[in-house]
């Protein structure tokens, strides 16, 4: 298993650096002098040479790249243009917020997706099996902002049940902050349960045509216990990997449901960062959430061979 | 990959067995209705746009200060959004923006994918490793924060929007491609092919490629759906289609503000991106079940 931890990690920092890369790279797709698009309405030559220098806009490109990674892996992330508050704590303000959205948009996932997938498998071809892709498919189709208009439009608008938006801190009122937060979790998470259904009726289907589940039933078991005890255990080992690779769709799908709803978490915060031109806050986000995800696989990966006793070695 | 003799023969094809397994494809796709009906959906849908100046009823652009949020009515079957211009007319050109942003996408995610995929999959070892970190890279980057941020800095428009989106789609092909050319490289026709002394770009474009194409179709299908959803979702942001041209995107981000006073103007946008992606989705599956040998 240390050869596996070791093989995974010899992978992922590689990826890191050109993650890295990549984003100090998005820098090159400004148009023209970014000491210009940088200075903003500011066409004040001290102002753009102040820039220049701060940046290091006069030095190669490589210099550039390694002083900005030294300062990265120092972990500052640079300062907002518009606000001069440092990106790294922008970042940690808002990520309760959303860790808290992703958390309840998981679990409503998980709730919706792995049931339906496992009852998709065990009826196979039935009516039951048919109405589950069908939902899951158009579960994959309906936009999750579109899906955010229309449940405010119903359920907020026009029946008054909830809340149409905005956020309200736990510890301020624990109630309110549950009724906000349950429109967007069951927007966000209905896309992601859509892809568990489909993962899960697939391995359960392989499972329930595996060797030790006929030999489960010719020893005369509960077909219930066949199923639960020893077909979804094993179909359910992948769901840890596929879970993680959820995080990036979380976190994309997180951009569009704060804006539907109005929550000052992550996803508002890039969205509110592209329309200032705050382009070092941009930079920052996608770092975070890419460093973030690669840094959950592989934690999914070591979770992945703690449990699959051929990795355990 | 050192070159080799440039004018060797190409190892002899057999057509009629692949004209056979695409005609039995075909024939597994056309049993199932699902599929079919994806087909005439995405059909119907590229009819709407490719017709739009004949079909929509009303000039999209066209202010009516008598008309402002006007409910459905006979003579606009959709309403009329804020400034009185006709929904769905303005619908039907947004087909225009939604199916070529889906089309182009992909069109670019194949085109940059595909060769870094084939490429990395054949030749191994350093040249396959660091395309793949590079690919890990881009998959690491979430889909729609890539996009939101390649759009922020290319700048506002549905062209940079659809670059944006292509690129951000990039890594799948090239995964899929890489793990499409580990197969089929062993196999005894790329082999023989090799022995016979063809150079490496010929192998690669016309034995390994042809037999590829398959998955990448499914693929694609399914990523345009992706693609719609992406520029959808961009435009609603303001960072895809700039006002005035329609895009059913940015009408959703408009209609937003008048959930109250109009709520039929987030209906029908948003009703008609579901539609065409669910096709696409349907289209997708149907390929992916037709076009698998184990169906056979």
């Amino acid at each position: 298993m240390q050869g596996f931890l070791l093989s995974r990690l010899a992978i992922s920092m590689p990826t890191l650096l050109i993650v890295t890369v990549l984003v100090f790279g998005l820098q090159s797709l400004l148009p023209g002098d970014i000491a210009l698009v940088l200075a903003g309405e500011e066409n004040d030559p001290a102002g753009i040479a102040f820039i220049r220098e701060k940046y290091r806009l006069d030095d190669p490109v490589p210099i550039r790249y390694l002083a900005w990674l030294v300062q990265v892996v120092q972990g500052d992330l640079g300062h907002s243009i518009k606000t001069q508050i440092p990106v790294t704590d922008l970042i940690l303000q808002k990520l309760p917020v959303t860790a808290q959205l992703a958390f309840w948009s998981m679990l409503v996932a998980l709730l919706i997706g792995i049931p339906a997938g496992i009852i998709a498998a065990v009826k196979k071809g039935t009516a039951l099996d048919h109405t589950a892709n069908a939902v899951g498919l158009a579960g994959l189709s309906i936009p999750n902002f579109w899906l955010g208009i229309m449940l405010i439009m119903v359920v907020a608008v026009e029946w008054g049940a909830l809340p149409p938006g905005g956020y309200t801190p736990p510890t301020e009122s624990l109630a309110d902050n549950l009724a906000g937060m349950i429109m967007p979790a069951f927007v966000l998470g209905s896309g992601i349960a859509a892809v568990f259904m489909r993962h899960t009726r697939s391995a359960m289907l392989s499972a329930l045509t595996a060797d030790y589940v006929r030999t489960a039933r010719a020893k005369g078991l509960f077909e219930r216990t066949v199923i639960v005890k020893h077909a979804l255990r094993n179909a359910l080992v992948p769901v840890i990997t596929l879970g993680a690779l959820e995080l990036g769709q979380l976190f994309s799908g997180a951009v569009l449901t704060e804006t539907v709803f109005n929550i000052p978490g992550f996803g508002r915060l890039v969205v509110e960062a592209v329309f200032n031109r705050d382009y070092a806050v941009v930079q920052g986000v996608v770092l975070f959430t890419a460093t973030a995800y690669i840094l959950l696989n592989l934690l999914a990966d070591l979770l992945y061979a703690l449990v699959n006793p051929r990795l355990r070695g | 990959m050192s070159g080799t003799v440039a004018t060797a023969p190409t190892l002899p094809a057999t057509p009629a067995a692949e004209t056979l397994r695409r005609a039995n494809a075909f024939q597994r796709l056309l049993r199932r209705p699902a599929a079919m009906l994806g087909l005439v959906v995405v059909l119907a849908f590229i009819v709407i746009a490719a017709g739009a100046p004949w079909i929509a009823p009303y000039d999209p652009a066209a202010t009516s200060w008598s008309a402002i949020r006007k409910a459905p009515s006979f003579a606009h079957w959709m309403g009329t959004d804020e400034l009185g211009r006709d929904a769905m007319s303005r619908l039907i050109w947004g087909a225009r923006a939604s199916m070529l942003a889906g089309v182009v996408s992909v069109a670019i995610a194949l085109a940059l994918g595909v060769p870094l995929g084939l490429v990395a999959g054949y030749a191994g070892g350093w040249t396959d490793a660091a395309i793949s970190r590079f690919t890990d890279a881009l998959l690491a980057c979430p889909f729609l924060i890539l996009a939101i941020a390649m759009a922020a800095f290319l700048g506002p428009s549905l062209t940079n929007a659809m670059i944006a989106i292509g690129v951000s789609a990039m890594p799948i092909f090239i995964r899929l491609t890489r793990g499409q050319v580990l197969a089929v490289k062993v196999e005894d026709y790329v082999e023989a092919a090799r022995a016979v002394g063809n150079p490496h770009a010929r192998i690669l474009l016309r034995h390994i490629l042809p037999n590829i194409v398959p998955p990448l179709i499914v693929q694609a299908t399914l990523t345009i759906a992706s693609a719609i959803v992406a520029e959808s979702s961009l435009s609603f942001l303001g960072l895809g289609q700039q006002p005035p041209a329609p895009s059913w995107g940015s009408m959703l981000n408009t209609a937003r503000n008048f959930m109250t006073q109009a709520p039929w103007l987030a209906f029908w946008p948003g009703v008609t991106i579901c539609v065409v992606v669910f096709a696409f989705n349907l289209l997708g599956d149907g390929l992916r079940d037709a076009l698998d040998p184990k169906e056979g």
